[in-house]
């Protein structure tokens, strides 16, 4: 029984995926990812109460694994699940209706969805390394034919950089990987790349040897989280791919990319001190934010704009990781949560505007609280939930990561990078009220008088739940408190 | 098999394989430049197959059969059916970098590799850990190759080349990493390839005979 509850958050998708593979796109079909999405939600939050009473479990002859980090991240990825398949229908009615898909590219759509799902569920619940590197590898792969859905040239030109920069990027992860084994094998780690035996023995692991390891891991992974300095193709693929699927990847994709860098951190402070992955990654937090605030202030695209906002909430969470901790982990974690519900909602929103205007320039948007009230309502919401103003759960997690980088003695670093999010938050207001106040005559942008912008009813309350989730986490965490707690020690190795 | 014939087979199967990430370097035809790769994946199965003498070990054997299948045999094929697809006009590389300044930047990455890879041998020196800077050269040169040129088949060259170079320091090092983890490698590889194929496909189909250089579309 223990077993199978383990399985279920990655066969259920599997089992979806096998469904749109077998019947076609009909109103019916159409809710069967929504419902998959719903199960592994479920079946993580069993889990995670599982592990919350009775510790750590394994399963497949200990190929997976889940600890309170993993039971958490499970939940991440179910709660933005849903929310993007619960949108994903309405979508595609109005893409099918302007000719711009067909029923078979819904079903593809939604199959590769929920393999999708699957690997990042794969991901966080492997018990070693190399499972955990297959499966990130494997949400490429599923997620390369959703970015250049379209097949226009931008999007095949997107899809063609973002296969090629994270599968090279994964590489340097394979080999720090391998990199890694060889040490623990020479250590006596046996099997040398299990997580907890990784853990229990980082100690007696080669200096050398490691170093080269971790940082090959680092950049690796970071690529795939969209750290800069290898963040070239999140931009281009989260601004090109169908909405769902940029709420998806923005939303849960970047962080389960992180979820792996949280992990070698913990071999990487009990092999070589707690120093070296700090500077590492407080350097990737600077670049990464420095990156996202001198492209926002000038942005011309709203897609652009949230993509670049992911950089640099990347950018934080690796802050907080650098600071270490028990306060600042825990933070990390909420912040993931807090900023894919955020991240989703406004990428979902984001895909209705443009299907409404056909535009994705900012200039071309005026006075969208005129003319779809309820569209504009939750967009702005979204900013302001994103720039980290009180409720919304963004403002307690980037509270807990600065005030952990100030007792730290990452005093410069989070100094700079509060300066950074403040510049970042003026640009994004800037830009977003250009595009929600002011006359609602368009001057630029075809068809934008004419498109119907009313939000259909689904996605509507799809978007107020996102947003209300993510508040009411920043008012009170609930029972999510202990599993942050527990997760977080499972990071810092107090029992 | 006795140690001294090991050895010379092992550097014999390693000078193989950097000779042809070098020679990578200096043709510009892209049909030689697959069959240097072929020739690449052979020197890969040829060196994990004396592992496999040197050790006895079966599993390992089957492995090199799978290297060879793969690496010598499906992967170039992939890629010479991508080149017949596309037109004449496509049939050489055209390097950022001139052939000279390729090779001399390939001197200088093997010497980067030795240099980095020297905790790696410190830690247990054994003729086979020894010829991990080959490995971790023929990466350097796959990541050279990827940056430096524009033609979308080349790129892919590059991208497998640093992945023979990361299989290389694999086997080097460590004999195993595990079955499951070593098929789900491989087939994650096979099947990046498998997409990118598709995607040079789709590029050719709306962009015509153009670069990757003239991919211009999003920028900020």
């Amino acid at each position: 029984m223990n077993e199978l509850l383990l399985l279920l958050p990655v066969a259920v998708p599997i089992l979806a995926a096998c469904g749109y593979g077998l019947l076609s796109w009909r109103p019916a079909t159409a809710w069967i990812g929504a419902c998959a999405a719903a199960g592994l939600l479920a079946a993580a939050i069993t889990i995670a109460v599982a592990v919350a009473h009775a510790g750590p479990r394994t399963a497949l002859g200990g190929l997976l694994r889940t600890d309170a980090l993993s039971a958490f991240m499970l939940i991440v990825i179910g709660a933005i699940g849903l929310a993007a398949t619960a949108a994903t229908p309405a979508y595609f009615a109005a893409e099918i209706t302007a000719g711009r898909a067909t029923p078979r590219t819904a079903a593809r759509h939604s199959l590769l969805v929920a393999l999708f799902l699957a690997a990042m569920a794969a991901a966080v619940l492997a018990a070693n390394l190399g499972v955990l590197w297959v499966a990130i590898e494997a949400t490429t792969i599923c997620t390369a034919f959703l970015v250049g859905q379209r097949r226009t040239r931008a999007a095949v030109e997107a899809a063609w950089k973002y296969v090629v920069i994270c599968s090279t990027g994964i590489a340097l992860a394979l080999l720090g990987t391998l990199l890694l084994n060889f040490a623990a094998h020479h250590a006596g780690i046996r099997p040398g790349l299990d997580w907890a035996s990784l853990a229990a023995g980082a100690g007696r692991l080669n200096p050398g040897v490691t170093q080269i390891a971790v940082l090959l891991l680092m950049l690796g992974f970071g690529t795939k989280a969209g750290l800069a300095p290898l963040h070239a193709w999140l931009p281009d693929a989260h601004s090109q791919a169908p909405a769902p699927v940029s709420a998806l990847m923005s939303g849960v994709l970047l962080s389960v990319a992180f979820y792996a860098i949280l992990r070698v951190k913990v071999i990487s402070d009990a092999a070589l001190g707690t120093g070296f992955a700090r500077t590492l990654l407080a350097g990737l937090a600077l670049a990464s934010l420095l990156v996202a605030a001198t492209v926002l202030l000038a942005q011309r695209d709203y897609k652009r704009m949230l993509a670049y906002s992911s950089i640099e909430h990347m950018g934080l969470l690796a802050l907080g990781a650098a600071a270490g901790g028990q306060l600042a982990l825990a933070a990390v974690l909420l912040h993931m949560l807090g900023h894919g519900l955020a991240k989703a909602t406004l990428f979902l929103g984001s895909g209705h505007l443009l299907q409404a205007t056909g535009t994705s320039r900012i200039e071309a948007v005026r006075g969208l609280a005129v003319r779809a009230p309820v569209l504009a309502g939750c967009f702005g919401a979204g900013v302001l939930a994103l720039i980290g103003l009180p409720p919304f759960s963004v403002f307690a997690s980037e509270f807990g990561i600065a005030r952990a980088g100030f007792a730290t003695g990452l005093g410069w670093a989070t100094t700079a990078a509060l300066v950074l999010v403040l510049i970042i938050a003026a640009a994004l207001i800037g830009h977003t009220s250009h595009m929600l106040l002011g006359d609602p005559t368009p001057a630029l942008g075809p068809g934008a008088a004419t498109a119907p912008t009313r939000l259909p009813g689904g996605v509507a309350l799809t978007l107020i739940l996102g947003l209300g989730v993510c508040a009411a986490v920043g008012i009170s965490a609930g029972p999510l408190s202990t599993l942050l707690r527990l997760a977080a020690n499972t990071m810092t190795g107090t029992p | 098999m006795n140690d001294g014939v090991y050895v010379q087979l092992l550097d014999l199967a390693c000078g193989a394989l950097l000779l042809t990430g070098v020679l990578v370097l200096w043709r510009r035809e892209l049909a030689v430049i697959i069959r240097v790769f072929a020739a690449q994946g052979v020197a890969l199965a040829a060196l994990v197959a004396v592992l496999a003498a040197h050790e006895n070990s079966p599993e390992l054997w089957i492995v090199a059969v799978g290297l060879l299948i793969l690496r010598a045999g499906v992967l170039p094929l992939l890629l010479a059916r991508a080149l017949a697809a596309a037109g004449p006009a496509r049939r050489e590389t055209r390097p950022l970098v001139n052939v000279a300044s390729s090779l001399l930047a390939a001197a200088v990455l093997a010497l980067l590799a030795y240099a980095v890879s020297r905790p790696l041998v410190a830690l247990s020196p054994s003729p086979a850990t020894q010829a991990i800077p080959v490995g971790i050269t023929v990466v350097l040169i796959g990541f050279f190759v990827l940056v430096t040129r524009r033609r979308a088949l080349s790129q892919l060259v590059g991208f497998l080349l640093m992945d023979n170079g990361i299989t290389t320091v694999g086997f080097l090092t460590t004999s195993s990493v595990g079955l499951i983890v070593e098929l789900g490698v491989s087939l994650d590889v096979l099947l990046a390839v498998l997409v990118l194929r598709i995607l040079t496909a789709r590029i050719q189909e709306s962009f015509g005979d153009a670069d990757l250089d003239e991919l211009r579309e999003l920028h900020d």
